[in-house]
């Protein structure tokens, strides 16, 4: 994550001219962006599956058949059956809402700790940025994954816990890229205009800051989102997240392993959906960085 | 003297803080672990006897300070659910995991750079574009999920390697290669093609220098100008990439062991955390934190030994 950030660092000096009301010079070179679009439709596409699962999977995701305990994949079953009959496309279908609902959740979690923060650290800075990035380097120190496992340890297992815990582990990821665009946002002229016209610090970072500082938190947030992905798969795979019987992606995997001699099959389109997605949220979030990188240091305030 | 200071202050301190976090969750968490070892039906004095015992009756910190007296000198408490000395079986767990991580480690290392080189010698190549294929899905795929398909494939359809287990290195070689190589190719997959992408964009960069270009007017081979002229200045990127994965990697074994069935730290974690085994959750976090915090300091001393320029004062 380092290089990308370095990427930043520099900051085109744009000519720039009046603002007008068309479309900002970054949603635009953003659309120029063939893999972030096409990856931007891959995701739109998992979201109205997720949102339609319940009318468009073959049975309900608890539905047992006991006819057809196990069987790999056919006509009736396009992804076959596990170890109680119930049909594996039908379980992947509703999983897709659970897994992306719990990223979201873990994204959430980061943001409502991670951005106010950041902006607190990177506007006030002093004493509050001191202390404040120091417990942030501490957190980042640890395992993330370890980390988060005690942190379910303590909250108890179970989906959203495990999310919290999630959300809790990778806010500082956040943190840092909220108080570093913060304190290049705090040198511009436009900031010391607006104290000298006398706005409040509050106005100030609620107005002008924080709107300067979105693209690059919307490049970071969907890389955690693929993050807290892969973590929801680890801690349901774990049996510390999602609760049996309600299936996520994750969960599934663990079905599958459980069942790894009977029912082979059930182990590769879980995994392969986890995997694309990330990708997708990945390509989302190059897609926006390279989008920003040529147009960087421009205020829309 | 700056970078003793460091090691002296600043590692210490950063492991007082994490572990006091994860001490002080510990605490708030739900539930009175007196109560709960006092048993059923306990009588209000039989568990503040116990809570004295565990000293839960007094001020958190003077109870995360009495705990960090005790563990720097080796002594983490009994486990709840094992009734063992906690040091002794994050001990007995630890040559697992160091094996696994090692031989990941290895692994990542080896490909990374061999990888990473031969695509950038070549770019543009199908070479060069299958490493950025297998990167990308390094990145994007769960580990664990990779474990499940290597034993799909190695161990259930070939039949090659055991699915899972573990046999210590003191009782043959052989076997104890066998049990961890599904599980270092699981672990080093992500660490390698990470490597592998660093290592590319570094050596490409570097290819096209000057004294690069001198010496192939001399007429060194692309073999000899690799080995002699461009490994030595992908070293800073590898030893970045390797610093900061180092923690993912003890992450990894987490999930990595639970599949291969791997008796180490990681699946002691994951256990004691469904038991709710305190001590050693805190025990595991803490050695897991310490044995990062120290590599990403050793890996911080290791810039200047690669490239003089960035040794002392000319880091911020």
């Amino acid at each position: 994550m380092s290089a990308p950030e370095k990427e930043r660092e520099h900051t085109a000096p744009a000519a720039e001219g009046a603002p007008t009301r068309e479309r900002s010079p970054v949603l635009q070179r953003f659309l120029d962006e063939r893999a972030a679009l096409v990856a931007l439709g891959f995701l739109a596409v998992l979201v109205l599956v997720a949102l339609l699962a319940p009318w468009i999977a073959p049975s309900p995701p608890q539905a047992m058949n006991l006819d057809a305990v196990s069987s790999p994949p056919s006509a009736a079953h396009w992804l076959g059956t596990d170890e109680l009959g119930r049909d594996l496309l039908s379980r992947f279908l509703y999983g897709a809402r659970t897994s992306l609902l719990a990223a979201l959740q873990a994204v959430v979690v980061a943001l409502v700790i991670g951005l106010p923060l950041g902006l607190l650290a990177g506007y006030a800075g002093g004493f509050a940025d001191t202390v404040l990035s120091r417990v942030n380097d501490a957190v980042m120190a640890a395992p993330a994954l370890v980390l988060a496992v005690a942190v379910v340890a303590v909250l108890g297992p179970g989906l959203s816990n495990a999310m919290l815990a999630i959300g809790i582990v990778f806010a500082p990821s956040l943190f840092r890229i909220v108080r570093g665009a913060t304190l290049q946002v705090r040198g511009e002229t436009y900031i010391e205009a607006s104290r000298a016209i006398g706005c409040t610090p509050s106005r100030i970072v609620t107005r002008h800051v924080l709107l300067n500082i979105v693209p690059p938190v919307i490049a970071q947030v969907t890389i955690l989102a693929g993050v807290s992905m892969l973590a929801e798969a680890s801690l349901s795979f774990l049996g510390l997240g999602v609760r049996p019987p309600e299936p996520s992606w994750g969960s599934l995997l663990r079905d599958a392993f459980d069942n790894l001699y009977t029912a082979p099959y059930l182990v590769y389109a879980p995994g392969i959906a986890i995997g694309l997605t990330v990708l997708a949220l990945s390509q989302v979030g190059d897609g926006v960085r390279s989008a920003l990188s040529a147009g960087r240091g421009r205020s829309r305030t | 003297m700056r970078t003793l200071w460091r090691f002296v202050v600043a590692v210490p301190v950063l492991f007082v803080v994490v572990s006091f976090g994860v001490f002080g969750l510990v605490a708030l968490a739900p539930g009175d672990p007196a109560v709960e070892l006092a048993g059923q039906g306990a009588s209000e004095a039989a568990i503040a006897r116990v809570r004295e015992e565990l000293g839960l009756d007094q001020p958190l910190l003077v109870r995360y300070g009495d705990w960090l007296a005790h563990a720097v000198r080796g002594d983490l408490g009994t486990s709840i659910a094992r009734k063992q000395d906690v040091g002794e079986l994050l001990l007995s767990r630890l040559p697992a995991t160091l094996s696994l991580a090692a031989l990941a480690l290895l692994l990542a290392l080896v490909a990374g750079l061999v990888l990473g080189t031969l695509a950038a010698v070549r770019q543009g190549g199908v070479l060069d574009r299958a490493v950025s294929v297998f990167a990308a899905a390094g990145i994007a795929l769960p580990q664990f999920w990779v474990g499940l398909i290597l034993v799909v494939v190695f161990s259930l359809q070939l039949g090659w390697l055991p699915a899972t287990g573990y046999e210590p290195i003191g009782e043959g070689v052989g076997g104890w290669l066998t049990h961890l190589v599904l599980p270092a190719v699981a672990l080093a997959w992500l660490p390698a093609a990470e490597l592998a992408r660093h290592v590319r964009s570094a050596t490409a960069e570097v290819l096209d220098r000057d004294h690069v270009l001198t010496a192939r007017a001399k007429g060194l081979l692309t073999p000899q100008i690799v080995g002699r002229h461009v490994l030595r200045n992908a070293g800073i990127p590898v030893a970045t990439v390797l610093g900061t994965r180092i923690a993912q990697l003890l992450g990894g074994t987490v999930v990595v062991e639970t599949v291969f069935g791997i008796p180490g730290l990681g699946s002691l974690t994951v256990d004691s955390v469904l038991a709710r085994d305190m001590p050693v959750v805190l025990g595991a976090v803490a050695l897991a934190t310490g044995v990062v915090l120290v590599i990403n300091f050793l890996v911080d001393r290791s810039y200047g030994l690669i490239d003089p320029r960035t040794a002392e004062g000319a880091r911020a």
